[in-house]
């Protein structure tokens, strides 16, 4: 729709403590009366940071992509920036509205496909999409006419007048970014868009994103899948525990590896005298022992390295069990930084 | 304030119940027309209880169906979409102040409430049969009363709806609605707890007594009610205090 100008995110020092533990651990504990939960609470005090000091800039009309692993704050990060949780400390702003402070009209700026789909199950699919029309203020007919145009762009049409209780999780998935879309948002955000489709919906998907994208608006998107991030983003932020560990487009955060391999080896015994002869081994850069008992090597080669690796090992008389190789990424260089591997 | 945004999210609401208007209708007629038929038709034709009854008794069950109703309506559905589907957020995220959700809630609930009223009035009224009595001489009453009452009605269902969860409130509706209906001066007049002073004074805490005094006060003012004076000041103090604890608790729930 017509020549818009592409708005940006910004946040600085955002920090979010939650209180109380996630609902899905609260469900079904207790009696269950929330106004008594503060006075029933004995003097210990939960406290989970769920955001540490995090800033970000997302530059108008880009792809931005959150990458962390569970619970890095991915989602939180995502709820303070569209106005549904107040953040304990720090700022952000969509354009130039602070969002907590101008929430109504932050809102009318933002598309937000949640982590797990909040779909209305009393209304169906077309009724989603135009009642979502409708609370936006979009005109009756604009409204019937957009849903249609979603209805076929997601390939829905054939479940269109059906209440979506019985939907599948991709199709789910596919009407939550729809009613994204139906007001047509500037900046639209995506947690975990690809979690649980087939692979073929996910091209789909990503081809969806990117036309968006082309027409102006502004995407940030959280992903614990490294391809996708690769694929899509201009730019990457790799979160972990609340806090930003690294930030730049997936070429320089990839470059920014010391060597760009990992050779992990699963070894018998990992005797410090033969780690120290695998870290003079011409390209190697660098030599760690990781929680689980492997030895990451950070190298400028991958299979080229292995015979030397074998030789040494045989000569320590230490059994290889298992070696595996990973190209530069940014599975690796989230290993890097953490020392844990993302799926973990 | 959004006037768009409100307007959509009520006509959503209405377009869910005209879905399901059989159920609603059938929710709402079922056991308001058991008690009318049980206890103004049957013990007062048998001569168990004397005819004069039948006035007494349909105001309170006009009280009652369109407090139930209204409870009903904006509890359940809240409960549910607080709870792990999260469906109220694409309200919460329209642009509109999530207060204003609120209160489009307790709107549309009293829109129930009152519908409920319309509905049960004239059907109980039938059922009955002659002798009721009913008097229509005081009019603005009868509508302000009804619209603080189905206030009423709904701002309790936010209470609910925001306070208890899915697995609690069945529960809630037996161990705290079944006692306030009883002692809510539906099914006898509140003079008629003369006999039991303490308890007289007790269920004064207990706002179903102010509806149902209310209607009778409206309906049928030749029967002993409460003073007008204590009718309004209950209705609107109950009023204020679950719409005002209502959006709190609506506030701490859509807000992380
Ligand atoms: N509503 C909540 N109440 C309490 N703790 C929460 C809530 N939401 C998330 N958390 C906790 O905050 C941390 C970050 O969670 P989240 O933002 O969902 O991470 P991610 O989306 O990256 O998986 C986790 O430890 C999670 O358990
Ligand atoms: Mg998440």
């Amino acid at each position: 729709m017509g020549e818009t100008v592409a708005i940006g995110i910004r946040a600085e020092g955002l920090r979010k403590v939650y209180t109380s533990p996630p609902p899905a651990a609260a469900a079904g504990r207790g009696a269950g009366f929330s106004f008594f939960a503060r006075g029933k609470r004995p003097k210990q005090k939960l406290e989970i940071v769920a955001l540490d000091d995090l800033s970000l800039e997302v530059a108008p009309g880009e792809i931005f992509g959150l990458l962390g692993p569970n619970g890095a704050g991915k989602s939180t990060t995502v709820g303070v920036l569209t106005t549904r949780i107040r953040p304990t400390a720090g700022r952000a702003w969509i354009g130039e509205h602070d969002v907590w402070r101008e929430r109504v009209p932050v809102k009318r700026l933002v598309g937000v496909v949640p982590q797990r789909p909040n779909l209305d199950l009393a209304l169906t699919a077309r009724e989603i999409l135009v009642f979502h029309g409708a609370y936006f203020g979009v005109p009756a007919a604009e409204r019937v006419r957009r849903a249609q145009e979603l209805l076929e762009r997601f390939q829905l049409t054939d479940r269109a007048d059906r209440l979506v209780l019985g939907f599948s999780g991709g199709m789910l998935q596919r009407l939550s970014i729809a009613r994204a879309l139906m007001h047509d948002p500037r900046v639209l955000f995506l947690d975990e868009p690809s979690a649980g489709l087939d692979p073929q919906t996910r091209l789909l998907l990503w081809d969806l994103i990117r036309a968006d994208n082309r027409r102006g608006t502004t995407i940030l998107l959280t992903t614990h899948n490294m391809e996708e991030a690769d694929e899509l983003c201009s730019r990457v932020s790799i979160v972990d525990h609340g806090r930003m560990i690294a930030l730049g487009t997936p070429e320089e955060l990839k470059r920014s590896i010391p060597g760009g391999y990992v050779v992990r080896l699963h070894l018998a015994a990992a005797p410090p005298a033969l780690l120290s002869r695998f870290e003079r081994l011409p390209g190697v850069t660098g030599v760690r022992t990781s929680g689980d008992g492997a030895v990451d090597l950070y190298a400028d080669r991958g299979g080229a390295l292995l015979p030397e690796v074998a030789r040494l090992s045989n000569e320590a008389a230490v059994e290889i069990r298992d070696v595996k190789i990973s190209e530069p990424s940014l599975e690796n260089l989230f290993l890097h930084h953490t020392g844990r591997s993302l799926r973990d | 304030m959004n006037a768009k945004t409100f307007l959509a999210m009520l006509r959503r609401d209405a377009h869910v119940a005209r879905r399901n208007f059989v159920t609603l209708l059938l929710q709402t007629l079922f056991q308001p027309m058991l008690l009318v038929f049980v206890f103004g038709k049957v013990m007062t034709s048998s001569g168990l209880i004397r005819p004069e009854y039948k006035g007494m008794l349909l105001p309170g069950i006009i009280a009652l169906a369109m407090l139930l109703s209204g409870v009903w309506s904006v509890a359940m559905p809240l409960v549910s979409e607080f709870q792990f589907t999260r469906e109220i957020e694409d309200r919460l995220l329209s642009p509109i102040e999530i207060e204003w959700v609120a209160v489009e809630k307790v709107v549309a609930g009293m829109l129930q409430a009152i519908a409920a009223g319309l509905v049960v009035l004239p059907t109980a009224w039938l059922v009955m049969g002659s002798g009721v009595g009913l008097s229509f001489s005081r009019p603005l009453d009868f509508v302000l009363l009804a619209l603080l009452v189905s206030c009423l009605a709904a701002a309790i269902g936010l209470v609910l709806g925001t306070s208890v969860g899915q697995t609690q409130i069945g529960l809630m509706f037996s161990l705290v609605i079944a006692p306030m209906i009883f002692f809510g001066c539906a099914y006898y007049p509140w003079s008629a707890l003369q006999v039991f002073p303490t308890l007289q004074k007790a269920v004064l805490i207990n706002p179903i007594v102010y509806a149902s005094e209310g209607f009778r006060s409206a309906l049928v003012p030749r029967f002993p009610h409460l003073p007008r004076l204590a009718i309004y000041g209950g209705l609107v103090f109950f009023d204020l205090l679950f719409v005002s604890f209502g959006m709190r608790q609506f506030r701490r729930k859509a807000v992380g």
